[in-house]
């Protein structure tokens, strides 16, 4: 007999992302994902300034602030046929790569390896033989017997006070949890120390965006800081410097920590190279534009039909019509009136919430399609378009991981084990260092841009009267996003936002075919339905975000102890 | 001595983003010394942790649903604080609790923190609060006022400072 489990809520930092599955003789056998909170930013939009639609995005959601505003503003410069400065181009790629490595870092070490790590296990660890099996993985300066007997002694303090706070939730001695307490140890270690290197990440974000969480120096045309050498207020030599050693620093540890762990936990966990392949076209678009009129990119981006790696077709533009004229989006099994599927520019937002009906409608995200398929995205789909259109640092480091596991596993691994929940997390690995590479680019295109004496960085928009159309393309962390505004007379008449968790947690489309979550769960081994931590160890894969945050605080749940009212 | 006053909160969700607002209208009405950081936090998660460090004041903001009266503010205050966060965990949520759970287990935790918790009415998508929560706003921005002018800090209004 079948058993259903629900999991609700898998995640809240992007409101509320409700797992159904149905489980039989230990394995899933059906799937479904829900997104339990509507978003409403196309209504939010309606009629206002284009200029300003930035501001408004980077608030849709917790994590992806940046995506957002820099989705928005390609939107409007497409609309608008712009081209955007040098200098802006690249202060805006640094920011979306210190963005991602940031994103990618703290998901895989904060939020995913606790699915596999298992932090109580590594209070029993010996000291010695961890420290000895991390200088065997790499040469990482925190691999030594003081860093790594200090991180113990703060898990035993932290674990002894029997808050268990941050780690409060996991899911300690599962049986599906196999890593020695060694293993346990040291990746315990790094997941304290990527605190440190997330911060300074960050920081880039900070000295370039003005303000962080939520940039302030984006416009639509380019962005707003000055340039100027000499003068402390602006983008100075010395801040540029500065950011060049926070990558760096930020760097050594992706390449000699981030890299090996996850190449450790793939080895130990080869079996999980089976399973949560799920919806296997992968599609992905090139970003880190180079030229002002954005037809040069950094990173290649393309299409995968059923994973199969010799029918990869590249995207060699943003603006490619194949690539905007093949997005639809359907809402047989979505809350709102009526049942069409529609290219974003015709689509039109009225909710319409009839309860949870797995027949039926049963959420808030819509099911977009490509050609006519469900498709994948995020860094797995990414990293292999990068990897099959020759991209040197993607290669570089796919065939290095993958030889690394290799030999940890005594088993040739090949690219074909990307196919699957652990390679989904080893993709998001690889991309942070493909992404660290690409730093270094952007800011030596900048030196020796600003060299050149050219310090130019925002050209006007300009708003003709009637309507323009206009997309705008992000390879963002946690995959492809777009944006879809219609300008009329200088106003928003229509904006959607087709994000990348709509892509991958969405419902199934008009042909009732299954979301690229709920395919991926389907056939993922079950050991306990009372703690299915093998589900969330499938969707965290994908890093899961609904494109909405709430962010209350509950006080109904647990009573909140001492308060004063005012 | 150094302080930060953090809003949180989703400002497209109606009352939800009140912490957010608070915190910008503080910055506006006062001057505040440099020693005071007043950030707009919005829905953030770990990119908020270097925010902690070496703060010897914290002031977080945050709508707050607690069964109250809409508008009503409560204040949590030390250990209690993380405690109210914690209301919502589930597996693997980084949120504003996890944040604080790490900069606790990273010795970061500042000496004194307080939360502001305003009990909203309004959730649906759209922009702005609703009046009750608004008084509410106006009554934590106070009290945060109050609190911050307690622990030795200079808090100006700009022009005249007609509430006191």
């Amino acid at each position: 007999m079948a058993k259903k489990i629900t999991i609700d809520p898998v995640t809240r930092i992007e409101g509320h992302l409700r797992i159904d599955c149905e489980v039989d003789n230990g394995k899933v056998t059906n799937a479904w994902s829900s997104g339990q909170m509507w978003r409403g930013i196309e209504i939010i939009l309606k009629g206002r300034d284009p200029r300003d639609a930035w501001a408004y995005t980077q608030r849709i959601c917790g994590v992806c602030t940046t995506v957002h505003a820099m989705a928005s503003v390609r939107a409007v410069e497409d609309a608008l046929k712009m081209e955007i400065p040098l200098n802006a181009q690249y202060i805006r790629n640094m920011i979306i790569g210190a963005h991602g490595i940031h994103d990618h870092m703290v998901h895989f070490y904060h939020l995913c390896a606790l699915d596999w790590v298992d932090i109580v296990s590594a209070t029993k660890a010996d000291v010695a033989a961890t420290a000895a099996l991390g200088q065997k993985l790499s040469a990482w300066k925190g691999n030594s017997p003081q860093e790594i007997k200090a991180t113990q002694d703060r898990l035993k303090k932290f674990i002894g006070t029997g808050q268990l706070g941050i780690f409060a939730s996991g899911y300690w001695g599962h049986p599906a949890m196999k890593l020695s307490p060694e293993v346990n140890l040291l990746a315990a270690t790094h997941y304290l120390q990527a605190l440190d290197y997330q911060r300074k990440i960050n920081q880039v974000v900070a000295i370039l965006g003005s303000k962080t969480p939520h940039v302030q120096n984006l416009a639509v045309g380019g962005v707003t800081n000055p340039i100027n050498p000499d003068s402390p207020a602006n983008l100075t030599v010395e801040k540029l410097f500065h950011i060049k050693t926070l990558i760096d620093e930020v760097g050594d540890f992706i390449k000699q920590a981030m890299l090996t762990d996850v190449a450790a936990i793939g080895a130990f966990y080869a079996d999980w190279t089976q399973y949560g392949a799920g919806v296997l076209n992968y599609l992905s678009v090139p970003d880190m534009p180079m030229d002002t009129k954005g037809t040069v990119f950094a990173l290649p981006g393309g299409y995968i039909p059923g994973g199969d790696l010799t029918k990869f077709v590249q995207i060699a533009d943003q603006r490619e019509k194949t690539l905007y004229g093949g997005i639809k989006e359907s809402i047989k099994h979505a809350w709102y009136n009526g049942n069409w599927d529609r290219s974003p520019y015709e689509e039109e937002t009225v909710p319409n919430y009839t309860g949870y009906d797995a027949d039926n409608k049963y959420s808030w995200v819509k099911a977009p399609t490509y050609l006519g398929q469900p498709a994948q995205v995020g860094p797995l789909p990414h990293v292999v378009a990068m990897y099959l259109a020759g991209h040197a640092a993607t290669k570089t480091y796919v065939d290095q991981t993958l030889q690394t596991v290799s030999a940890l596993a005594g088993t040739t691994v090949g690219i074909d084990a990307l196919h699957s929940t652990i390679g989904r997390i080893a993709a998001r690995v690889i991309r942070c260092a493909v992404l660290y590479e690409n730093m270094n680019v952007q800011w030596q295109a900048l030196v020796d841009n600003i060299g050149k004496g050219d310090l130019d960085t925002f050209n006007a928009p300009v708003f003709p009267r009637g309507e323009q159309r206009g997309t705008g393309f992000h390879e963002a962390p946690r995959g492809m996003l777009s944006h879809w505004i219609v300008i009329e007379n200088g106003k928003i008449k229509n904006y959607q936002a087709v994000v990348p968790s709509t892509w991958n947690a969405g419902p199934r489309n008009a042909d009732d075919a299954l979301g690229p979550y709920e395919a991926s769960l389907v056939g993922n081994p079950i050991a306990d339905p009372e703690l299915p931590l093998e589900v969330l160890r499938t969707v965290h894969s994908f890093d899961p975000c609904l494109a909405c945050a709430i962010h209350l605080v509950d006080g109904k749940k647990t009573p909140l102890g001492k308060v004063k009212v005012l | 001595m150094k302080a930060l006053v953090l809003g949180i909160g989703n400002l497209l969700i109606g009352d939800e983003g009140v912490g957010c607002l608070a915190v910008e209208a503080l910055g506006r009405r006062y001057t505040l010394p440099p020693s005071v950081e007043c950030v707009d936090g919005g829905t953030a998660g770990f990119e908020l942790l270097s925010m902690l460090a070496n703060k010897d004041h914290v002031i977080l903001i945050d709508a707050l649903r607690d069964d109250r009266e809409p508008g009503t503010v409560i204040m949590v205050e030390g250990e209690h604080v993380p405690r109210a966060f914690m209301a919502r965990t589930t597996p693997h949520q980084l949120g504003i609790c996890d944040v604080l759970a790490a900069a606790q287990l990273t010795d970061i935790m500042p000496g004194h923190l307080t939360l502001y918790g305003i009990e909203p009415k309004q959730l649906e998508v759209g922009i702005g609060l609703s009046p009750e929560v608004e008084a509410g706003m106006e009554k934590t921005i106070r009290a945060v006022v109050n609190q911050l002018r307690h622990f030795g800090y200079e808090v100006k209004r700009n022009g005249i400072e007609s509430e006191h």
